[in-house]
């Protein structure tokens, strides 16, 4: 299973962006393999619907759970219907946010958890 | 001629500048107020004739049994409010501009418009003003069709004076787009300086004469003159803190109410503005 965690850097030691479609980089976790893999977040810098396409990306990556601060009303829309569990509030380290959702540390969320932004 | 009344900074006496410049055309004028997220300009009218329609705009909806998931519609839209997620086709009529595009561009034929309300557009009289403004919908955060929709209404044989949005973002751009000239109203504040710094970059990217408005012009101290002469846009009028326009302006009196002299310095100021328009139009 591929997880989506968002980050500030490019290193497991970086910490979580709270951001979803704005953050700095994707960090996709692969849970079979324990592998990390990192990629820059082009559409930081969009006008807008920038949630919506962020979460069009993670449902083509196959991605189930996304680990973030605060997802809009958007992005829960489309995260839900590209069948992806999203789990808000996550802090820390990428390697240390990994650790506590697999250790059952994060609870999902059934909702967006704040409002858009830059509609 | 269409000169357009903008300021980066929001607070800065757009709409004292733009109802007050209107009142004093000793001739017929529209005034449009294209800030449609709080349109000011008729607090300080007493409209007659007032009337007005509702504005919408088209958004699209999928026949989920014709649509083949193909994704050219999401791919298509700039605004990414249609998102192709699994087999379906999602769409966000919060991001939707209602351009049509993707009813155009889908090859099945499965998407047809229906019309979301955004707000209304409102139409009267005063003195010598035709007054046009819209008014978006409380909560509603697409901005520009209805910008757009005033900006239908210009009228080719009259001048045309447009207060516009404040900030530097596509309400302000989609207003002041197209305007032979661009009035810019700040303060002598660091805040004022900093947001007209901002105005003045993204009006020479859209190569749009301009001339600055500095407002309470005795009060704060920045180098609001400098900055414009560093950058050779001419200085047009300088409003200093006045209390009876402030008290006039508290019960929605304009400001040629308040210091009737204003009349003549606004009829002076256009005269200018028409000049630096026909220099600006000549480059």
């Amino acid at each position: 299973m591929t997880i989506c965690i968002t980050s500030q850097g490019m290193e497991k030691t970086s910490r979580v962006d709270p951001r979803f479609g704005r953050c700095s980089y994707f960090c996709f976790y692969d849970t079979d393999a324990d592998e990390y893999r990192f990629e820059k977040n082009s559409f930081a810098g969009g006008v807008g619907g920038v949630g919506v396409q962020t979460g069009e990306m993670m449902a083509r990556q196959s991605v189930k759970v996304v680990l973030t601060g605060q997802v809009g009303p958007n992005a829960y829309r489309t995260l839900e219907a590209g069948g992806i569990e999203v789990y808000p509030n996550a802090e820390g380290t990428i390697e240390e946010t990994v650790g506590a959702f697999l250790a059952g540390g994060y609870t999902k969320t059934e909702g967006p958890t704040g409002p858009a932004r830059h509609a | 001629m269409v000169v357009a009344v903008a300021s980066g900074k929001g607070g800065t006496g757009k709409t004292t500048v733009a109802v007050g410049l209107a009142y004093s055309l000793a001739r017929e004028v529209q005034l449009l107020d294209c800030d449609v997220e709080e349109p000011n300009d008729h607090l300080f009218m007493n409209l007659e004739q007032k009337r007005s329609r509702p504005h919408s705009i088209p958004v699209p909806r999928i026949d989920n049994d014709a649509c083949t998931a193909c994704g050219k519609c999401s791919a298509f839209c700039e605004f990414n409010a249609l998102a192709l997620l699994k087999d379906r086709v999602l769409v966000f009529d919060n991001l939707c501009h209602g351009c049509g595009g993707c009813t155009l561009i889908c090859p099945k034929k499965a998407i047809r418009e229906e019309d979301r309300p955004t707000g209304s557009i409102v139409y009267g009289k005063s003195e010598n003003i035709e007054h046009i403004y819209g008014d978006l919908n409380t909560g509603e955060a697409m901005s520009p069709p209805l910008i757009r929709a005033v900006k239908k209404e210009i009228s080719s044989d009259k001048p045309v004076i447009l207060d516009s949005p404040p900030g530097t973002t596509c309400p302000m751009v989609t207003a002041v787009k197209d305007a032979d000239f661009c009035l810019l109203v700040t303060e002598n504040t660091p805040f004022g300086l900093h947001d007209l710094e901002m105005a003045v970059e993204v009006l020479t990217d859209m190569q749009m004469p301009m001339g600055v408005v500095i407002n309470r012009s005795d009060i704060g101290r920045s180098d609001v003159k400098n900055f414009c002469s560093g950058k050779n846009i001419p200085v047009l009028l300088e409003i200093p803190y006045s209390r009876v326009i402030a008290e006039h302006y508290a019960v929605g009196r304009s400001i040629v109410e308040a210091e009737p002299d204003y009349r003549e310095v606004f009829r002076k100021m256009y005269s200018r503005i028409e000049e630096l328009a026909a220099a600006g139009r000549k480059k």
